[in-house]
């Protein structure tokens, strides 16, 4: 019987071992209430948020998506136009473009009923600001006067007040803001969701909060699996001029964009706000006019780290253009993108119109393909600095490779020279930002940049004035400097976008990033919904959609 | 045989703290995590010093590691970016994973070893051809391919079953996945059964059993198949392995969130409990998966003993 004890061993082990996988397992909760299709619900892909869902700690577009359904904020940017439109805000009033006079609407509720009222404000923007909170975008609010105190710089610092001085409470309708500089598009930029106003229910208990948002949008989340989907269903209470047209939308995450696409050819989703490069060429085929591909505030650019002395020199910034003309920015968003991407003739995006500040053609020849002239400037500069250049990019999301190989192609036929530019691949996204924020990078590399706000000031204040946030080249220019600052203290919005139109021209003489093109934001939507639109930022705008 | 099986428990203790190390060591070799939670924005440093201090990262690495160490024992895996506990992302991705690996064994183990046996005891004849060209094929196919097209094959064009999975991912959804995952090991568990079958049918034993005159299925299924299975069976279990950490391309494919898709995320976002948390247990797996083997050895074949 020795082999009968044998297996009942070999059993035993094995029970262990599942049931330390079960430990391992748990409960994977989540209700089964799919609810079907019909029933006026748009099913949507969606991609994990990678930082809680809080107003001003959401970086990136899966967050921003859900912030924009259950959040209305001072503003909302017109999803047409991108005005800046108000919203909760009666009116926003300046006498000096410094102090700003907020009046809000009467009547607004959160959806579990608490009024809306400017301490929903305040506090929210105390919160978001204090450093002990570490809120990834805690850096909107340094215009507003006391920001220093409650958030200083210098990493180990200590806070020395809890509350922005800045904000004054006049009565739960008004406010009053003041910015430690004088800035006349301040009010344009409350539209962004690091501006929302947050409930009393958020700063009792944060972590049931976080587990389900409760904002003032036209929806409502009514559950919410973390990594696998989002249910959020229409908010009969909305008070604003936009409630949703459905009856709800079901966020799903895919990891894979092509998944998402197969599920809507088979009817498994309605929406996909991303469609995989790989199916650039089919998709018109596939879904005819339900295809979307419109502009999006979103530019790419090859930057250059001016801090090194291969950059430096005065002789460089002809290189600098020489290099720009050399890059075929026609033949690659054709060949290579499908024409999901424009070519870029100035530094901000077609998305702001004519009024907001978008010039075509701004950039003028030293933004178009010449290779003679390109040739001839780089010369003249001195050359490519050792004689050849490497662009480097990470090559763990989006297709960059691509792009980057095409683009050195396109500058090594322009000299040729076949050794003149090779891309340089770095292996993750964290990997790359931290290269660039220690200065380690010597050569040029891939910048993108999403607007926050559809203004002008957002596409060069924070890239190319001295020791911006974002400013990854280190650009210094006292004459770029000084315009801004004139366009700021501007006493009208169209006299600031001409004085910051003014400060991009030096950019064409500096180029410090090579404008590429203009994103495209793209979708595909099932034959189940209609009025299907994406906003300026390439949302899509959920709740215009109507389901039939 | 208790003794063996505590010695090997004992064992694991070492493999299991080196191995954390070193899978520490990797994904603090990834570098700073912190500069990509802004995305394209440059970190405001007093956030990014706030948030650095908040996970440890200014620490010296053996600080950071016995700290991590500490946490594991006190049954906490740390917490993944989006404020999630990694233990929570465990609970719903492991039993994901779980079933999908289940269902990938049976489909080798019922497929794989039956054509093993079929084309083992036919060799050369046309079956065997078939067979054997078919797993060539299948070995030499990526994941991704057959995925993909067995994905829009079945789901777009038949109907017959959704391209993605909810995420509740009960059984009959994880069939299609299931197949993909297992296909490549199935054509492997085929070859090596057939080999070790076309070798026992010499075997005297067999010849043996055959002359007292048994029933031809007693004689393949209690002698042959029992004694051809030793190396399919080394094979299965490291497999268990394998398909729950390798499943990354498929639970891409299908939409599944289970370890891969969490494995892939946390490697991404350079978040390290997530990375280190899931592949701690994904060792311990591993480990268990190997005992179990060296013990079904003894089952299969009574020569073998432990001691």
């Amino acid at each position: 019987m020795r082999g009968a004890t044998r297996v009942r061993w070999a059993v035993g082990v094995t029970v262990v071992a599942l049931t330390a996988a079960a430990c391992g397992g748990g409960d994977s909760g989540g209700g089964g209430s799919s609810g079907g299709s019909g029933g006026g619900i748009v099913r949507a892909s969606w991609g994990d948020p990678q930082n809680p869902l809080e107003p001003a700690n959401t970086t990136e577009v899966q967050g921003g998506k859900v912030l924009d359904m259950i959040f209305r904020g001072l503003k909302f940017y017109n999803p047409k136009t991108a005005k800046a439109e108000n919203m909760v805000a009666d009116s926003i009033t300046t006498t000096d473009s410094q102090n700003f006079d907020i009046k809000l609407k009467s009547g607004w509720t959160f959806s579990n009923g608490e009024p809306v009222t400017s301490d929903s404000f305040i506090d929210a923007w105390n919160y978001d600001t204090q450093l002990k909170n570490a809120q990834l975008n805690a850096s909107f609010f340094q215009y507003i006067d006391g920001y220093d105190k409650v958030h200083p710089d210098a990493p180990g610092a200590k806070a020395s007040a809890a509350t922005l001085s800045g904000l004054t409470k006049v009565s739960d309708t008004e406010f009053k803001v003041r910015l430690n500089q004088k800035f006349a598009l301040f009010p344009d930029t409350l539209g962004y969701a690091a501006f929302d106003p947050l409930p009393k229910a958020f700063f009792t208990n944060r972590s049931a909060w976080l587990a389900k948002p409760i904002g003032n949008g036209p929806y409502q989340i009514s559950s919410y699996t973390k990594g696998s989907k989002m249910e959020l269903k229409k908010w009969d209470g909305y008070k604003g001029p936009d409630p949703a047209q459905n009856g709800g939308v079901e966020l799903r995450v895919y990891t894979d964009n092509n998944t998402a696409y197969t599920d809507l050819q088979a009817g498994n989703i309605d929406l996909v706000d991303d469609i995989p490069v790989s199916q650039l060429r089919n998709v018109k085929a596939d879904l005819g006019s339900r295809y979307i591909n419109q502009p999006a505030g979103i530019i790419q650019t090859i930057a250059f780290p001016l801090y090194s002395p291969r950059w430096s020199s005065a002789n460089a910034a002809k290189v600098r253009q020489g290099l720009s003309m050399a890059i075929n920015r026609d033949q690659i968003t054709k060949q290579i993108f499908e024409d999901t991407r424009t070519p870029a003739s100035d530094w901000t995006s077609p998305v702001l119109g004519d009024a907001g500040g978008f010039k075509k053609g701004l950039c003028g020849d030293e933004c178009t393909y010449n290779a003679d002239k390109a040739k001839q400037l780089i010369s003249q500069g001195g050359g490519l600095p050792g004689g050849h250049i490497t662009i480097t990019y990470n090559a763990d999301t989006g297709s960059h490779k691509e792009w980057i190989d095409a683009v050195c192609n396109s500058i090594n036929n322009a000299l040729g020279n076949n050794k003149a530019c090779v891309g340089a691949p770095v292996g993750t996204f964290a990997d790359f930002r931290n290269r660039i924020t220690n200065k380690q990078l010597n050569d040029p590399f891939r910048a993108g940049w999403q607007m926050d706000y559809p203004l002008i000031q957002d596409f060069l204040q924070p890239q190319y004035f001295t020791g911006a946030s974002s400013n990854d080249s280190h650009y210094s220019s006292p004459t770029f400097d000084s315009l801004v600052n004139q366009a700021n203290a501007a006493g009208s919005t169209s006299e600031s976008v001409s004085k910051f139109q003014d400060a991009e021209k030096q950019l064409v003489k500096d180029m410090p990033a090579i404008p590429l093109w203009y994103q495209n934001g793209s979708a595909g939507y099932s034959s189940n919904l209609s009025n299907v639109a994406l906003n300026p930022f390439s949302v899509p705008v959920y709740n215009e959609i109507k389901v039939s | 045989m208790g003794r063996y099986v505590i010695r090997r428990l004992l064992q694991m203790i070492p493999v299991f703290i080196g191995s954390t190390f070193l899978i520490f060591f990797m994904v603090y070799a990834l570098g700073d995590p912190v500069a990509a939670l802004f995305g394209d924005r440059a970190p405001d440093p007093a956030t990014a010093a706030q948030i650095r201090n908040e996970l440890h990262l200014n620490d010296p690495l053996w600080k950071q590691y016995l700290l991590y160490m500490k946490n594991i024992f006190s049954g906490d895996f740390g917490t993944a970016f989006n404020g999630q506990s990694v233990t929570s992302l465990m609970g719903s991705a492991f039993p994901v994973t779980i079933r999908l690996t289940i269902v990938a064994i049976i489909f080798e183990i019922i497929i794989g070893i039956t054509l093993g046996v079929i084309t083992g005891m036919r060799r050369g004849k046309p079956v065997d051809t078939g067979v054997l060209l078919l797993t060539l094929i299948v070995i030499s196919v990526p994941t991704f391919v057959t995925g993909y097209v067995l994905q829009y094959l079945f789901g777009v064009q038949l109907k017959w079953t959704a391209p993605s999975v909810s995420p509740e991912a009960p059984f009959n959804e994880l069939i299609l996945p299931g197949l993909v995952l297992a296909l490549v090991s199935l054509a492997y568990v085929t070859r090596l059964t057939r080999t070790s079958i076309a070798e026992n049918t010499r075997a005297d034993y067999l010849r043996t059993a055959v002359a007292k005159g048994l029933p031809r299925r007693r004689i393949i299924i209690r002698h042959l198949l029992r004694n051809s299975l030793i190396p399919v069976v080394t094979f299965i279990g490291t497999d268990v392995g394998f398909l729950m950490g390798g499943a990354i391309v498929t639970e891409r494919i299908f939409n599944i969130h289970g370890v891969g898709f969490q494995l892939y995320q946390g490697i991404l976002r350079n978040n390290a409990p997530t990375v280190v948390g899931f592949v701690t247990i994904l060792v311990l797996v591993f480990l268990l998966a190997n005992l179990l083997v060296d013990l079904l050895y003894a089952v299969l074949d009574p020569r073998i003993r432990y001691a």
